[in-house]
C-alpha cells in the first residue's frame, strides 16, 4: 500500500508505519492536553460548588457579546481547518495555504477580541490581586471566579497563539514549497490540535459566560 | 487511509454548532432551576462530539486512536468524581 | 552453563558500535541515538542520586541525638525538601524508565530506534533544564515545603525559592510526558514482526503501563504547580482556607499525580524483576499472562487511591472509607506478581550472579514494603501511623528495597550488553550484599519508631528513640558504602573489564541477539519473532550443571 519512494525517517521500516505512528502521537499527546486542562476545570467545579452565588455574580460581568462572538469565529475557524486538511489531502496547494492564513486569521480574530475583553476587565478592577474589585458581598469568592477565568482562558489563548503560529507557518510553508503535496499527515495533526483548542473553549465557554444569565 | 466527510457534510456541521450555539445561550436565558448547568453542559457534549467526529475524522480512524481519546477522558472521569465525592459529602453526618 | 572462550586479542580493530559511532562531545549532545540518551540518563540521575543521598545523610546525622544540633530545624526542614524533591523527580521517576527503558525498548521489540529520536533528546533537555532550575533553588536557599508541597504553606507563607523549585519540577514533567508518549507510540507501532503482544518480555510490558501513567497523570501534577505558582504570586486564596480556599483541592490535585506516581518509580522494577528470575531460575515466568494483566491493572487502579494519603487532612470520611477499600483492591495484583515470581523459581536451576541477589532482595523486600502499605490503607490505624517513621519506612522498603534494588540488578544485567564489559563478579555480590544489610538497619528500625509515635520531618525526637535511630544511621552508612562500591567497579570495568560477549548469561530477549555493544542501528538483520518468551529449559540447566560438576 505504501509507495517505496516515499521518503521516511531512518526509524520507520515504511512511510504508513511513520504516518501511523505520527497520528497515534498526536491523539496520546491531546490524552495528555485532556488532562492538564481538566485539573482548572476540577478547581473550577469545587468552587463553584461551593460559591454558586457569587459564580452566578461574577459570571454576569463577563461580556457575553464577546465570549459569544469568539465561539463562533472558533467554531468558523475549525471548519476552516478540516477545509484546509481536505486540500492538503487532495494536494491542492493553493487552496490549502488560503484555507491556512484563514483559519490562523480567524485565530488571530479570537486573540483579539480576547485581548480587548482583558482590558475592558482590567479597567473594571476584575483582575486578580492588589487593584481588584467587586462589590460585597461576594468581593471574595468573585476574585476567585476571575482568577479562575483569566487562568483557564489565559492558558487556553496561550494554546490558541502556538496554534495559529504553527499554521501561519505551515500556510507559508504551503504556499512556497511542495512539502505537503509529497505527505500531508503534519496538517491533519495541526487540524488535531486545532480542533481539540475548540473543543477546549466549547466547554469553557458556557462555564465562564453562562452563569445564571436569567436572573 | 480515511476517506474524508464532503463538503456539504463540513458546513453541516458547522451550521449545527453555531446553532447549538445559538441555543446555549438562548436556554440561558431560560430559568431552569438546577438543569441550567446540565443543559449548557449536554449541548457543550454535543458540539465536542459533532467536531470530534467529524472535523476531527475520528470515524474513519483506527480503534486505538477511539481508545487513546477515550482514556483521557475516563481517567478525567476518575479525577472529577472521586475528588468531588469528597467535596460532596463533606458536610454529611 | 556457557563456556567463556578466550576473548578477542587487543591488537584486532574495534567493531563498529554505538560507543564508537562518533567520539565528540557535541556527537554525544546532539545525538538522537536512544542508547546514548539512555547513557546520558544513566550519568545525570546518578549525579542526582548523589546530591539526594547527601542531603539523606546529613538528616541521619543530625538524627543520631535526640535533641539533633547538628542543623537548625529550618535547615532540617530544606534537607528533607531537597531529599524528596530530588530523589522522587530526579531520580526515581527517571530512573529505570529513562536508562534501562531508552536503551533496551527497541532493542526488545526489534526497532532501529523509539518512534520519536528528536524528542527522546528534548526529553533529557527538558530533565536537565528543570533539574539545573532545583539545584538553583537549592544553592539559593533552599525550600522548606516538602517535596510535597502542602497548601497553604508552599503558597502563601512559605519563603524561598518555591516557584524556582516549582518550575523545576514543572519543565522536568514535560520531559516525562515526551517519554512517556515515546514508549507508548514505540511499543505500539514498532514491534518486529511476529512479536505480538503476549510474546513481549515483561519489561516492556511495565514500560508501557508506566508510560500511560507518565503521560496520563503528569499533566495533572504540572497544572497543580501552576495553580500554587500562581497563588503565591496574586493571593487569590484559592487554596487558603482565611480566604474561603481549599487546601484539600491541592491536595486531591497534587495526590492525582503523586499516587500514581509511585507505580511509575516501582513496575518498572517489577518488569527487571520478571527477566531476572526466569533467567537465573532458567525457567519460564510462571503465569505470564497473570502477570501482564496484574501490570496494567496497577496502572489503573493506580489512579483510583490517592485520597489514603489525606486520611487524616479532613477529607470526607465516607471519600475516605472508598479510597480505603480501592487501596486494599490495588494490593492485590502486586501480590500476584510476587507468586508468580516465586511459582517460577519453584523447581528453577537457580544460580547467584549478581542480578539474582538484587532479585531476591526486591522480592522480600517489596513484599513488606507492599503489607505495610495495608497497615496504612486501613483508616483506622493510619489515624495513628500518619505523618510518623511508619510511613517513611514503608516507602523507602518500596523505592529502595523495591525500586533501587530493581535497577541496580538491571544495570548488572544488562551491563554487558550496554557497555560490552563484564564487571567483577565478586565485588558486585560483596556490594548487594552490604546494600541488604545496611538497607535494613536503616530501615526496618523505622518501622519500631513510627509505631512508637516518632512522627516524621522532626530534627529532634524523644530520648527514649535514641537507640534506634543510631541503628537506622549506622545502617545508612553501610548502604553509603554499598552504593559507592557499584560505581567504583562498573566504572572500572569500562577500562578493565573481560569483554563480555552477545550474551553471557545465555537469556532470551532479542537484545542479547546482538552484539555488545549493540551497533548504531541495533540489529544487522531486522529480527523476526517466532518464539514465546522466557524459552529456558531448567532441566537441561540442571543437567549441564551436574555434568560441570562432576568435571
Amino acid at each position: 500500500m505504501s509507495d517505496p519512494a516515499i521518503a521516511h525517517a531512518a526509524q520507520f521500516d515504511d512511510a504508513t508505519q511513520q504516518r501511523e505512528a505520527a497520528t497515534f502521537g498526536m491523539w496520546v499527546f491531546l490524552a495528555t492536553e485532556i488532562l492538564f486542562f481538566g485539573g482548572m476545570f476540577l478547581g473550577y467545579a469545587a468552587y463553584r460548588r461551593a460559591y454558586p452565588a457569587a459564580f452566578a455574580a461574577a459570571s454576569r460581568h463577563t461580556l457575553l457579546a464577546f465570549g459569544a462572538t469568539n465561539t463562533a469565529v472558533l467554531l468558523i475557524s475549525s471548519a476552516m481547518m478540516a477545509f484546509a486538511v481536505r486540500a492538503a489531502r487532495e494536494k491542492r496547494r493553493a487552496a490549502l495555504a488560503w484555507r491556512l492564513f484563514a483559519t490562523a486569521a480567524l485565530g488571530l480574530l479570537f486573540l483579539g477580541i480576547k485581548g480587548f475583553e482583558y482590558a475592558r476587565e482590567f479597567s473594571e478592577h476584575l483582575l486578580p490581586g492588589a487593584s481588584f474589585h467587586f462589590d460585597p458581598p461576594y468581593t471574595n469568592q468573585a476574585e476567585m471566579f476571575f482568577y479562575l477565568y483569566f487562568l483557564m482562558t489565559g492558558v487556553h489563548a496561550i494554546h490558541v497563539t502556538i496554534g495559529v503560529v504553527l499554521i501561519a507557518i505551515f500556510g507559508s510553508r504551503a504556499w512556497h514549497t511542495d512539502a505537503f503535496a509529497r505527505n500531508d499527515t503534519a496538517v491533519d495533526l495541526l487540524g488535531l490540535y486545532w480542533h481539540f483548542v475548540d473543543i477546549v473553549w466549547v466547554f469553557l465557554f458556557p462555564l465562564i459566560y453562562l452563569v445564571e444569565r436569567h436572573s | 487511509m480515511k476517506q474524508p466527510p464532503s463538503s456539504g457534510r463540513f458546513l453541516f456541521t458547522l451550521a449545527a454548532l453555531l446553532g447549538l450555539l445559538a441555543l446555549t445561550i438562548g436556554v440561558a436565558y431560560v430559568d431552569l432551576g438546577p438543569f441550567n448547568t446540565t443543559a449548557a453542559l449536554t449541548i457543550s457534549v454535543a458540539k465536542a462530539v459533532l467536531i470530534v467526529m467529524i472535523f476531527m475524522g475520528i470515524r474513519g480512524r483506527s480503534p486505538l486512536i477511539w481508545v487513546a481519546l477515550g482514556t483521557g477522558f475516563f481517567f478525567l472521569a476518575i479525577m472529577f468524581v472521586l475528588s468531588m465525592s469528597d467535596f460532596l459529602t463533606r458536610g454529611w453526618k | 552453563m556457557n563456556t567463556t572462550t578466550r576473548e578477542l586479542p587487543i591488537t584486532l580493530e574495534p567493531r563498529a558500535n554505538y560507543l564508537n559511532a562518533g567520539h565528540s562531545i557535541w556527537s554525544w549532545l546532539m545525538t538522537t541515538d536512544h542508547k546514548r540518551i539512555g547513557l546520558l540518563y544513566m550519568v545525570s540521575i546518578t549525579l542526582f542520586f548523589f546530591v539526594g543521598g547527601l542531603a539523606a545523610a546529613l538528616m541521619r546525622l543530625e538524627l543520631l541525638r535526640p535533641q539533633g544540633g547538628l542543623v537548625t530545624s529550618a535547615l532540617y526542614n530544606k534537607l528533607f525538601t531537597m531529599h524528596g524533591v530530588i530523589m522522587v523527580w530526579f531520580f526515581l521517576i527517571p530512573s529505570i524508565p529513562t536508562v534501562l527503558g531508552n536503551f533496551l525498548v527497541p532493542l526488545m521489540i526489534g526497532a532501529r530506534d523509539v518512534a520519536f529520536p528528536r524528542l527522546n533528546l528534548a526529553s533529557w533537555y527538558l530533565f536537565m533544564a528543570g533539574g539545573l532550575c532545583v539545584l538553583w533553588a537549592i544553592i539559593a536557599g533552599g525550600v522548606d515545603t516538602g517535596w510535597t508541597f502542602y497548601t497553604p504553606y508552599s503558597s502563601t507563607y512559605a519563603n524561598g525559592h518555591v516557584l524556582a523549585m516549582a518550575a523545576g519540577i514543572f519543565i522536568a514533567g514535560f520531559g516525562s510526558i515526551a517519554t512517556g508518549l515515546n514508549f507508548i507510540v514505540t511499543i505500539h507501532k514498532m514491534r518486529a514482526p511476529g512479536l505480538t503482544w503476549f510474546r513481549l518480555p515483561l519489561f516492556i510490558w511495565t514500560i508501557y503501563t508506566t508510560s500511560l501513567i507518565l503521560v496520563l497523570a503528569t499533566p495533572v501534577l504540572a497544572i497543580t504547580l501552576t495553580l500554587m505558582a500562581l497563588e503565591r504570586l496574586f493571593g487569590v486564596g484559592i487554596f487558603n482556607p482565611a480566604m474561603g480556599g481549599d487546601p484539600l483541592l491541592f491536595q486531591h490535585l497534587f495526590w492525582f499525580y503523586s499516587h500514581p506516581a509511585v507505580y511509575i518509580m516501582i513496575l518498572p522494577s517489577m518488569g527487571v524483576i520478571s527477566e531476572l528470575i526466569p533467567c537465573f531460575a532458567r525457567k519460564s515466568l510462571f503465569g505470564y499472562k497473570f502477570v501482564a494483566y496484574a501490570t496494567i491493572s496497577i496502572g489503573v487502579l493506580g489512579f483510583l487511591v490517592w485520597g489514603h494519603h489525606m486520611f487524616v487532612s479532613s477529607q470526607s470520611i465516607y471519600a475516605g472509607m472508598v479510597f480505603s477499600i480501592l487501596s486494599f483492591m490495588v494490593a492485590i495484583p502486586s501480590a500476584i506478581k510476587v507468586f508468580n515470581w516465586t511459582a517460577t523459581l519453584y523447581k528453577g536451576s537457580i544460580t547467584f550472579h549478581t542480578p539474582m541477589l538484587y532479585a531476591f532482595g526486591f522480592i522480600g523486600l517489596f513484599t513488606i514494603g507492599g503489607l505495610t502499605g495495608l497497615f496504612l490503607a486501613a483508616l483506622a490505624v493510619d489515624v495513628h501511623l500518619h505523618d510518623t517513621y511508619f510511613v517513611i519506612a514503608h516507602f523507602h522498603y518500596i523505592m529502595v528495597g523495591g525500586a533501587v534494588m530493581g535497577y541496580l540488578g538491571g544495570l548488572h544485567f544488562w551491563w554487558p550488553k550496554i557497555t560490552g564489559r563484564l564487571y567483577c563478579e565478586w565485588l558486585a555480590k560483596l556490594a548487594a550484599v552490604t546494600i541488604f544489610a545496611g538497607f535494613n538497619l536503616t530501615f526496618f528500625p523505622q518501622f519500631i519508631l513510627g509505631f512508637l509515635g516518632m512522627p516524621r520531618r522532626y530534627p529532634v525526637y524523644a530520648p527514649e528513640f535514641q537507640v534506634l535511630n543510631v541503628l537506622s544511621t549506622a545502617g545508612a552508612s553501610i548502604l553509603a558504602i554499598g552504593y559507592l562500591l557499584p560505581l567504583a567497579y562498573l566504572l572500572w570495568s569500562l577500562r578493565h573489564g573481560k569483554p563480555a560477549g552477545a550474551n553471557p548469561w545465555q537469556a532470551t530477549g532479542l537484545e542479547w541477539k546482538t552484539a555488545s555493544p549493540p551497533p548504531r542501528d541495533n540489529f544487522t538483520n531486522a529480527p523476526v519473532v517466532t518464539e514465546e518468551p522466557y524459552q529456558y529449559d531448567a532441566e537441561a540447566a540442571e543437567l549441564a550443571l551436574e555434568e560441570t560438576s562432576h568435571v
